[in-house]
């Protein structure tokens, strides 16, 4: 196109050089208090705000305090466990609490205390594992079915809702028994089994950005699908799907306690909770304690990170 | 529902307890907020309203005027304080009233009318219901008369078909009539006080003009004092009988209306004055003049004027001594020490002939080259069964370097067609070819050499950038994605790109969040620019801007049009924008074109009877408005009417021919066309009489400035 044939304007606009470099300089040092434009950057302040929400929220240090303690135990309990979890002692066979065994010993001699302690490594070992799996999966699942609409929309969701329609126990059995039970095996059906409900999360917080100015803006710099998804839509859905995630981790911890119950889990003798509470559920009337511990420690577990997902709610929300 | 207690007084005893002292005594009001720190959101105001009186408050978004009506209301938010002074009603202190007193009050002798009718609403209540209860609520009325009185109340407010309404749910209501439906519940009470917050500002230019009709009626045929509160001068003008300016949270100046907007005496009001496009300003001849800096940010505190960081009359003592209220003239305030020179400078910047529209213009027809061409362009939404017809047969051409103004309300497919032409939606028929090739694909199908020449600014400086993102980011992923440029020449390209907007660098890696709203909308232009395009749709890029960024974001955009020899589809539902921009107008309503011309033409009897319904709407400051209206409001774009789609509201229906026959297109001289029944000679005829009548030209000489 030959520009040079266009006629000149019969006018001039008034330029605005000066007027707009003044309103620059006000705009770098305004005459009180630090200017908006030399804050720290948004990252570190988003951050910020989320850690002093979590400390205004008294539920929310309980929780983080409950899932710090666990995790610690995950992390050290060979130093701090009184006995050998596996070690069977029978001179103390269902032993009644006391000085020497804080919450019994089990039907074989085992100390509640430490097999409780222990079992929260393998836990908080697969929940985060089958979480992320479940996580990347909603994610791909739910941007896809957000950016893309129309029939691929429908068809994914249908496809995600027939999933949900099985109860995921039945599910998992069915899994589990075809693939035998392994750690491995559990985080695959506890991962796959959670792509459709965090693909449903996903897929909204995509939706309510998809029409955004911005992500039109993108569009028109010729970017495609992929590019869009991760760079336009995904950075500014983070706050939902850490909130997701986080409960997620919770309810793969109760599930996970719930395999490992119907002997689907991590094989014995391994020290896990769920086992642990199918094990001594016969002797609940005669020493509670020891079905008690594990379901405390999964109850305690669990409601942590609901606390901390609330705090993180509100973050997201505000 | 709440018992029936002893129904509230009446105006006129609220004003005979008042034993003649002012019905709303504002008096060195202070409210702050709490936010990290105690911030002060309004300072020391001080205002006074007479009974039956209509008051203005105007500002800018964050000056307070809000927070004040709030602190009348006594409905601050949780972290809101009065901090101190008092307000007196009728001679009450409603700041210490109880809660129960408190209760009686509002609705009853105070009521306040909101920006968004449809959130003030009860989605599952009736609009019927709903002004009923104020009635059984407030004036102890039993159901049946509340029903008869609330039918009696719906024709007061004008409402059309006022004796359905009342069964009808808010969200089966048009945005005008649940305005009215939010003004009926206000005056149900008789009160002595109606507030109204912003009450225009999301309904359309036509909408508006009739709910602001309906409040200059309501003044005489009700007891109730006005206070307005808008950002827009033109609205409290037309409404008001004094006006208070509010800037950083103190009253700058006060007046009557007509004086104050003439010759205003505080540096802030005629920067206000001078930056809003008034209609029949050109880019080449009136240029608007922003006000330098920026807005204050809520709750900073200033040591001496708050204006002084902008002002163009600043001297020492203005920036050390905050200046007191002066009295002026008679009935007149400004905090201004220096207020005697403010007329003439007011004066120096008016123009010395203002076109207004009904005076044609010469002008010489475009000559320049076509550059894109849309022919029947059609986009349809929905099922295929009912769709919306968002877009209709819509054919125009914009040529090189020019400005295409696209006028209509919302709901005319203005939107719709720039983003059909730069691809983000299909049309689902017509062609779109630029510079000969045709371009009629979504963006996705398009080569980079055809997407580079078609960029866009988006209207929300909210929604138009990457939150997540910094500015420098931003613009290069787009200089890298339309050009071939890398590395280092890239950074210089970004670097050029932020000086063409006069974006300071040190501001390249803030995000968003960190920017102001001119600010954000200049990166949105700056990033429109990256690829060096030959079109720039411009969807209503100011309309959410402040009035005095307005000014900076329009003239920056008229100096990049001219400078790069772009041409614009410039969006806009303000006329007076598009009078000052614009080479060549096009209107829009219901999805097709229902005048095309140079912009002096379309503006300029013989003109379609809806462009003239929108010119007649516009409030404006210097001019009285026509009395024509455009009756109701747009019907669904699901359901055109047939033949002429204006004909169920054209205050110029010849009858059955406009009901059922599409009209022919009537040329006029020089490129300006129209689709009406009624030819042009017919159409001058008539509609020069009633502009010219009507409206009154600009004084010769306006330095009648008061000193």
């Amino acid at each position: 196109m030959d520009r040079e044939r266009v006629p000149a304007m019969s006018g001039r606009p008034v330029s605005l050089g000066a007027d707009l470099d003044l309103a620059e300089r006000e705009a770098i040092a305004p005459p009180g208090g630090p200017s908006l434009a030399t804050m720290p950057s948004a990252r570190r302040s988003r951050l910020g705000a989320a850690a002093r929400s979590i400390v205004r929220t008294p539920s929310a240090v309980v929780g983080l305090g409950v899932v710090i303690f666990w995790v610690l135990c995950a992390l050290g309990w060979p130093l701090v466990v009184p006995y050998d979890p596996d070690a069977q002692d029978a001179t103390a066979l269902l032993a009644l609490p006391s000085p020497a065994h804080l919450f019994g010993a089990d039907h074989l001699g085992r100390d509640v205390l430490s097999r409780v302690l222990a079992g929260s490594r393998e836990v908080l070992l697969l929940a985060p594992a089958a979480t992320l799996i479940g996580l990347i999966g909603g994610i791909a699942v739910g941007l896809a079915a957000a950016y893309y609409g129309g029939w691929f929309d429908e068809i994914l969701m249908r496809v995600m809702d027939a999933i949900m329609a099985f109860p995921f126990i039945i599910l998992a059995l069915l899994i589990l028994s075809v693939m035998g039970p392994s750690a491995r095996n559990v985080i695959i059906v506890i991962g796959l089994g959670y792509i459709p409900l965090t693909g449903r999360v996903v897929r909204a917080a995509a939706l309510s950005v998809r029409d955004l100015d911005y992500v039109a803006a993108a569009r028109l710099r010729g970017a495609r699908g992929i590019e869009i998804m991760l760079t336009e839509i995904l950075p500014n859905i983070t706050g939902p799907i850490v909130v997701e995630a986080t409960v997620r981790v919770g309810y793969a911890i109760f599930a996970i306690a719930s395999l490992s119950f119907l002997g689907l889990g991590v094989p014995p003798p391994s020290a896990n909770w769920g086992a642990m509470i199918n094990e001594t559920r016969l002797y609940l009337t005669i020493n509670p304690a020891i079905v008690l511990a594990p379901t405390l420690a999964i109850g305690s577990l669990v409601v942590a990170i609901n606390l901390v997902a609330d705090g993180l709610r509100r973050v997201v929300r505000g | 529902m709440s018992p029936r207690r002893s129904p509230a007084p009446s105006p006129r005893d609220v004003v005979a307890r008042s034993h003649g002292a002012a019905l709303l005594a504002v008096e060195g009001l202070t409210v702050t907020y709490r936010a990290a720190t105690r911030l002060t959101a309004v300072r020391d105001v001080s205002f006074a309203l007479k009974p039956r009186e209509a008051y203005g408050l105007v500002g800018e978004s964050g000056c307070g005027k809000s927070t004040i009506a709030l602190s009348i209301m006594r409905y601050l938010p949780a972290n809101g304080r009065v901090a101190a002074g008092q307000i007196l009603f009728a001679g009450q202190d409603l700041l210490g009233l109880s809660g129960s007193d408190l209760q009686r009050l509002r609705g009853a002798q105070i009521a306040m009318v909101y920006q968004d009718p449809g959130a003030a609403l009860n989605p599952s209540m009736t609009v019927g219901d709903q002004v009923a209860e104020v009635f059984t609520a407030h004036r102890a009325f039993g159901r049946d008369r509340a029903r008869a009185a609330t039918e009696t109340m719906f024709e007061s407010v004008r409402m059309p078909g006022a004796a359905d309404v009342a069964k009808r749910y808010p969200h089966q209501l048009s945005g005008g009539m649940q305005q009215r439906a939010i003004i009926a519940m206000a005056l149900a009470a008789n009160p002595a006080l109606l507030i109204l917050d912003e009450p225009t500002t999301g309904l359309d230019a036509t909408v508006e003009a009739a709910v602001l009709d309906l409040i200059a009626a309501i003044r005489n045929e009700f007891d109730a004092a006005i206070l307005l509160i808008s950002h827009n001068l033109a609205v409290v003008s037309r409404v008001c009988d004094r006006v208070g300016v509010l800037y950083a949270g103190e009253l700058v100046e006060e007046g009557p209306t007509g004086e104050l907007f003439t010759s205003p005496h505080h540096p802030y009001t005629a920067g206000l004055l001078s930056c809003v496009p008034r209609f029949g300003m050109r880019k080449e001849t009136t240029p608007l003049v922003p006000i330098a800096g920026r807005m204050p940010r809520l709750g900073e505190a200033f040591p001496g004027c708050s204006f002084a960081p902008r002002c163009p009359l600043v001297r020492e003592r203005c920036r050390q001594e905050p200046p007191p209220l002066f009295a002026t003239t008679s009935g007149r305030q400004a905090r201004c020490f220096f207020w005697p020179e403010v007329p003439s400078l007011h004066v120096s910047r008016q123009p010395a002939r203002m076109e207004v529209p009904g005076v044609p213009a010469a002008t010489e027809p475009s000559e320049r080259a076509a550059l894109l061409e849309v022919r029947d362009a059609t986009v349809h939404f929905g099922r295929p069964s009912h769709p919306v017809r968002a877009v209709n047969d819509l054919s125009f051409t914009l040529h090189q370097a020019e400005i295409f103004g696209l006028v209509g309300e919302s709901g005319s497919g203005k939107s719709t067609i720039a983003r059909g032409i730069a691809g983000l939606l299909s049309l689902n028929g017509g062609t779109l070819s630029l510079d000969g090739g045709d371009i009629s694909r979504p963006v996705e199908q398009r080569a980079r050499a055809e997407i580079k020449r078609v960029q866009m600014v988006f209207q929300s400086p909210e929604a138009t950038l990457n939150p997540r993102q910094t500015v420098r980011q931003m613009l290069s992923r787009t200089v890298k994605a339309l050009t071939d440029r890398r590395g280092d020449v890239l950074q210089e390209r970004v670097d050029e790109l932020a000086r063409l907007v006069h974006l300071d660098a040190a501001l390249l890696d803030s995000v968003p969040g960190g920017l102001s709203g001119g600010q954000r909308q200049r990166v949105a232009i700056a990033r429109a620019f990256a690829g060096d395009p030959d079109i720039v749709l411009c969807d209503e890029p100011v309309s959410n801007l402040d009035v005095s960024v307005q000014a900076t974001i329009l003239t920056l955009l008229a100096n990049l049009q001219e400078q790069k020899l772009v041409s614009y589809l410039f969006i806009s539902h303000d006329l007076s924008v598009v009078r000052y921009l614009a080479d060549r107008v096009g209107v829009m309503y219901l999805g097709s074109l229902v005048e095309i011309g140079p912009a002096a033409r379309v503006f300029a009897p013989p003109f379609h009877p809806y462009t003239e319904t929108l010119l007649a709407a516009m409030p404006a400051l210097d001019r009285p408005s026509p009395p024509i209206r455009a009756d109701g409001s747009m019907p669904s774009a699901a359901e055109i009417p047939s033949g002429c789609p204006f004909h169920t509201r054209c205050p110029r229906m010849l009858g059955a021919q406009c009901r059922e026959h599409v009209p022919p297109w009537q040329q006029t001289a020089g490129g300006h066309a129209y689709r009406c029944w009624i030819s042009p000679t017919d159409l001058t005829q008539r509609q020069q009489r009633l502009w010219d009548d009507t409206i009154q030209q600009p004084e010769p000489d306006v330095a009648e400035g008061v000193a």
